[in-house]
């Protein structure tokens, strides 16, 4: 048989393609395409379209096109339209950064122990202190927050329990940035025990043995041959407690008072009693444009990572 | 002799299982030393307590005559060639090598020229960049040696490094270690639970069984003079015959088999009178007109041509014997099933075993 003749039989036996509609996969993904689109991907635009509008007097906003949102995260507009640079806000989102970032480390520190001191179990145990890692997930985090008021507030466990050791009373610990990492740690530990246990636990026992026996001590067995390995696990773990911490509204205004605002609060303030809805919205694009810089620097390195000299 | 390590009953228990029952032997310098035995035996046991992982329950380790049974794995100038490999996956070949030196401080030069040599060494020194998921099994085996080989061990321990090796690669690799053995002049320390290996490659072999050492001995004492029926029938193939020992003297004993000759063989792990085994390895059984020594009858009731060599299996008035012969010409394999032909073996091959 020759090319030619091949190529016209190629041409006509092909069965038409079939329609997307003919595909189990369509029907199968359209419920979490539409509640993709209707829950996430429509309200960005929405906030996008509301933090470019104008600022309605009772509340509310105008489709008029304005930047004032925008402006207004890094300028003060004064009564005669003159600009005056207030780092007001600024110093917000550099206290949430500071925040969200202080939150991922002490969850760090305390969380590779633990998943250490996990997968060093034997299985049925083990699955028992997986299993108490998630429990707070079950109680709902206003409650899990109110626990700590309760622990840290005037009257509170640890004050009385400080008082009978000879301090001195009606401590409290309540309303400053210290209130708000303690509670923000404490809700964001399971998110950074899970990834992290779950790379250590694929760790192969023996590379560890290895790195004993080739002289390495146990500081230069974690350095050079835990850390690298479970790397993966660890900057998991730290996006899942970092990118949320970013947005967090309930520990600022509980723990923190209200008045230490992080940028979920400022958020949040703006749509209810400060009536700015496009600075509030245009906050948010700015949230949301630093979390993206930092998943695609992290997405970046990782990718370097992983490629073979 | 000097030692390079001792082990002085030693005993180790985990949970109810006795892994080793207070085990004793000592290791030559330079020596090229095989623990094996089937797996349970406790082997692998000993050799994570000579690297430093296990600690002995009770009894002492020394190493070059200092004891260690104290002293962590990275404080032990001891390294191990895991039965995985265990390289580093997040590190080059070259950084893989060369991580036992850095950790013993050694300066940047001379690491680089301990490396590249090591590498040029085990034929891997075009690869050195890589990283271990590049490699095959036999590179990955050669790169675990020059790891563990680079920071000039007093002893080096492998545990089963081959068994992950195909055949053929398996072959090259022992004729390699042996190889690396005599030019480097360490002591190694080799674990397998194959007999092969161990007769191939071994200065000396220690059979484990059971938590005990069942015999220490080279290669051909071991195989030749078994002590008990454990090393007999774990160390190659052999037929196991119930007799009867009539008389002893100067290490001979005359013994009645069940098939009613009567001889005198070699008996130095056994004399006491009664009930015992006599084991007589199958190549050393002669058939046909080969037949020799002690002669009987017997008849062909099975057999395997192997192509250099024919197993036969053999019924002497009731008694099943295994025989294999090496068929040296083109007609070696002429002797038909179900034939009746003469049987014999040399009463000096043949041992006495306690029962």
């Amino acid at each position: 048989m020759s090319d030619t003749a091949l190529h016209a039989t190629a041409g006509t036996d092909r069965a038409p393609r079939p329609r997307f509609w003919h595909d189990l996969s369509f029907w199968g993904l359209l419920p979490s395409r539409l509640l993709m689109g209707f829950a996430l991907i429509l309200p960005i635009f929405i906030i996008a379209a509301v933090s470019l509008a104008t600022r309605g007097a009772h509340g509310g906003f105008a489709w008029d096109f304005n930047l004032a949102g925008y402006r207004q995260i890094l300028f003060n507009e004064g009564w005669t339209g003159e600009l005056e640079f207030t780092p007001q806000y600024l110093l917000i989102i550099t206290r949430t950064f500071a925040l969200a970032g202080a939150t991922t480390l002490i969850c760090l520190v305390f969380a590779v122990p633990v998943a250490y001191f996990i997968s060093r179990q034997p299985p049925g145990r083990k699955a028992v202190l997986v299993y108490l890692v998630t429990l707070p997930f079950w109680v709902s985090m206003i409650l899990r927050v109110y626990a700590w008021m309760i622990i840290l507030g005037k009257d509170g466990t640890l004050p009385r329990l400080l008082e009978t050791l000879g301090f001195p009373a009606g401590m409290s610990f309540m309303f400053n940035d210290g209130a708000t990492l303690t509670a923000m740690v404490y809700t964001a530990m399971p998110l950074m025990v899970l990834p992290v246990f779950a790379s250590i636990e694929k760790l192969d026992g023996t590379l560890i043995e290895a790195s004993h026996d080739l002289y390495g001590n146990r500081w230069v067995t974690l350095r050079r041959v835990i850390l690298p390995l479970t790397a993966p696990g660890i900057v998991a773990g730290a996006i899942l407690v970092f990118v949320p911490a970013l947005g967090a509204v309930l520990e600022p205004t509980l723990m923190g008072g209200g008045k230490q605002m992080m940028m979920g609060s400022l958020i949040q303030l703006q749509f209810g009693g400060g009536r700015n809805w496009p600075f509030g919205a245009a906050i948010a694009m700015a949230l949301m444009a630093l979390v993206m810089i930092f998943l695609i620097f992290t997405a970046l390195r990782a990718a370097r990572r992983e490629a073979l000299p | 002799m000097n030692k390079a390590i001792e082990v002085k009953s030693v005993s180790k228990s985990f949970g109810a299982y006795q892994a080793l029952k207070s085990v004793s032997f000592g290791i030559g310098n330079n020596e090229f030393f095989t623990m094996l035995g089937p797996s349970g035996c406790g082997k692998t046991t000993l050799l994570r307590m000579l690297a430093g992982f296990e600690s002995p329950d009770s009894g002492s380790i020394l190493l070059n005559g200092e004891e260690v049974v104290a002293i962590p794995p990275h404080k032990r100038r001891v390294n191990t060639v895991f039965q995985s490999y265990a390289l580093f996956p997040h590190m080059t070949l070259e950084q893989n090598v060369a991580y036992g030196l850095e950790n013993l401080g050694w300066e940047q030069a001379r690491i680089k020229s301990r490396v590249g040599e090591m590498l040029e060494r085990v034929h891997m020194g075009a690869m050195a960049r890589r990283k271990p998921a590049q490699l095959s099994g036999g590179q990955r085996q050669r790169i675990a040696l020059a790891r563990a080989l680079a920071p000039e061990p007093e002893v080096l321990l492998l545990d089963e490094p081959l068994s992950a090796l195909d055949l053929k690669l398996r072959q090259a690799m022992r004729d390699e270690l042996r190889t690396l053995q005599r030019d480097t002049g360490i002591t190694f320390v080799f674990v397998t639970h194959d007999q092969e290996e161990a007769l191939d490659m071994s200065d000396r072999i220690a059979v484990l069984g059971g938590g005990e050492v069942q015999q220490i001995g080279t290669p051909a004492e071991i195989y030749e003079e078994p002590v008990n029926r454990f090393v007999a029938d774990f160390v190659g193939e052999t037929n196991f015959l119930d007799v009867e020992v009539l008389e002893t003297a100067g290490g001979q004993a005359t013994i009645r088999t069940p098939f009613g000759v009567a001889l005198t063989v070699p008996a130095t792990g056994h004399a006491a009178k009664g009930r015992a085994t006599l084991s007589v390895r199958p190549e050393k059984i002669n058939l046909g007109d080969q037949a020799q020594g002690v002669v009987f009858e017997g008849r062909i009731t099975n057999k395997n041509y192997m192509g250099g060599y024919t197993h036969y299996t053999l019924d002497v008035a009731g008694t099943e014997l295994r025989a294999s012969r090496r068929n040296a010409s083109r007609e070696g394999d002429t002797i038909p099933l179900g034939a009746t032909v003469p049987v014999g073996f040399v009463a000096g091959s043949a041992r006495v075993l306690a029962a």
